[in-house]
């Protein structure tokens, strides 16, 4: 069936089957291999992508249940080639090792300093919580996001990459 | 993986979801969030026919106070719940036990309507609304009408919803000053609970001591008659039978429900 989304800016309109998951249309139709397959059961977080401005878990959404919605992947945080605040803190913190969590830890934690722009590390972790890292290298993804928030809220409030907290909170 | 394939259509109205139930058949499942169906249907587990999604039906979504109940549409999610201010004031257990859903991710898809029709004895929002002592609304071709949550919990995954019906409302009492107490024992962060408890107003209920969320009937009579929280709490197992598993067996389970009780009775009592 006919779906339209608009996908990191841009309008789509494709033919899928309804049992499409999410995350293979964004890798598989769009070529957009940010989000990647890791536990395929809701669990690990390495799909997350953000749907008007909420982050979740792409291998548990039909595509079809995101038409006429708004679809974020870490490939649209920086349309430009210039990385988000958000990547930009986790290169500098060292914030991955393999990196195979990373694309879904940054929209996570994107989605999270939207709602949230001022975390305590409490909530900074409790906000992770539903994505895992392997390589068990959480302390410097906490580095990462409290040092995002510094730098979000020094550039200004409308620096968020185009996810507002109202879009966030809708 | 990837589940069977299905036929499948977007509702633009409660009462087009109903129609489109009807012409797919008793095969056809509603489709909110999808946080309980499509793990299923992806595992196979599941494999209906056709999807009725009902995710874009406005309203069936939100919250309002209505006399003296909050009226929750069914396709709330949980996050949305659990950042409520008029939840917070007036159900404060309702939005605790939605922020102990899943994971963050889980909470923005996950809805509570959703939760409560796939009827998990462990999981959080059938155990706090019966520990509420809250309703359903369940639309129907024949009307709307609304079901205890006592009498709604039928067996195993098994609700009084038949085929052909919805659910599109829940309802809580609203009870701002009432002190409650929520507990759960999980083995890992976003684990479903090995035994859940949670008490407000005299009332207490308990997840996955049985094949539903149940009333630990034995605590509340002795809490009426007088007795501490932690004499109460002695009673918890109570004629209960829990499963076993590789978590817990039947006597771990029935410690848990004694233990987690007085922790939720202690927070409960002035």
């Amino acid at each position: 069936m006919k779906v339209q989304l608009t996908v990191n800016g841009q309008d789509r309109s494709d033919d899928v089957e309804p049992r499409l998951l999410l995350v293979h249309y964004l890798r598989e139709r769009c070529g957009l291999q940010a989000a990647n397959i890791g536990c395929d059961t809701t669990s690990c977080g390495a799909c997350t992508v953000l749907l008007n401005g909420r982050s979740v878990k792409s291998c548990t959404v039909l595509t079809v249940q995101a038409a006429d919605q708004e679809i974020t992947t870490a490939e649209g945080l920086a349309p430009g080639g210039e990385l988000h605040p958000v990547q930009q803190a986790f290169r500098q913190e060292h914030g991955l090792q393999c990196g195979f969590c990373t694309p879904g830890m940054v929209m996570a934690a994107t989605g999270l300093l939207a709602t949230n722009p001022h975390p305590t590390e409490a909530e900074v972790r409790a906000g992770l919580e539903g994505n895992f890292c392997r390589c068990t290298g959480y302390h410097n993804i906490v580095h990462a996001v409290l040092a995002a928030a510094d730098a979000l809220s020094a550039a200004g409030p409308a620096s968020a990459a185009g996810v507002t907290a109202a879009e966030a909170t809708r | 993986m990837i589940p069977a394939p299905f036929e499948y259509a977007a509702a633009s109205s409660a009462g087009h979801a109903l129609e489109l139930l009807d012409r797919f058949g008793e095969d056809a499942k509603l489709l909110a969030g999808g946080h309980s169906l499509l793990p299923m249907m992806k595992l196979r587990l599941a494999a209906p026919s056709a999807l009725v999604d009902i995710g874009q039906v406005g309203e069936l979504s939100g919250i309002r106070s209505e006399a003296g109940e909050l009226v929750i549409g069914a396709t709330t999610c949980h996050a949305d719940v659990a950042a409520s201010a008029l939840v917070r004031a007036e159900a404060p257990l309702l939005a605790y036990s939605a922020a102990q859903v899943g994971d963050p991710q889980i909470r923005h898809r996950g809805t509570i309507g959703g939760s409560l029709a796939h009827a998990d004895p462990a999981a959080d929002l059938p155990m706090a609304l019966v520990a509420l002592g809250g309703s359903v609304e369940i639309m129907g071709p024949g009307g709307t009408r609304t079901v205890a949550a006592d009498d709604f919990f039928t067996g195993f995954f098994e609700t009084s919803l038949e085929p052909g019906e919805l659910l599109s409302a829940v309802r809580v009492p609203r009870r701002p000053d009432a002190r409650w107490g929520y507990q759960k024992f999980v083995q890992r962060a976003n684990d479903w609970a090995i035994v859940g408890a949670a008490a407000v107003a005299g009332r207490v209920a308990l997840a996955n001591m049985g094949p539903v969320p149940i009333r630990a009937r034995a605590v509340e009579q002795a809490l009426a008659d007088g007795a501490s929280p932690a004499e109460a709490a002695t009673l918890a197992a109570e004629g209960t039978e829990p499963a076993e598993d590789i978590h817990a067996d039947r006597s771990y389970r029935q410690h848990l429900a004694r233990v987690l009780t007085r922790r939720a009775l202690e927070d409960a009592t002035p």
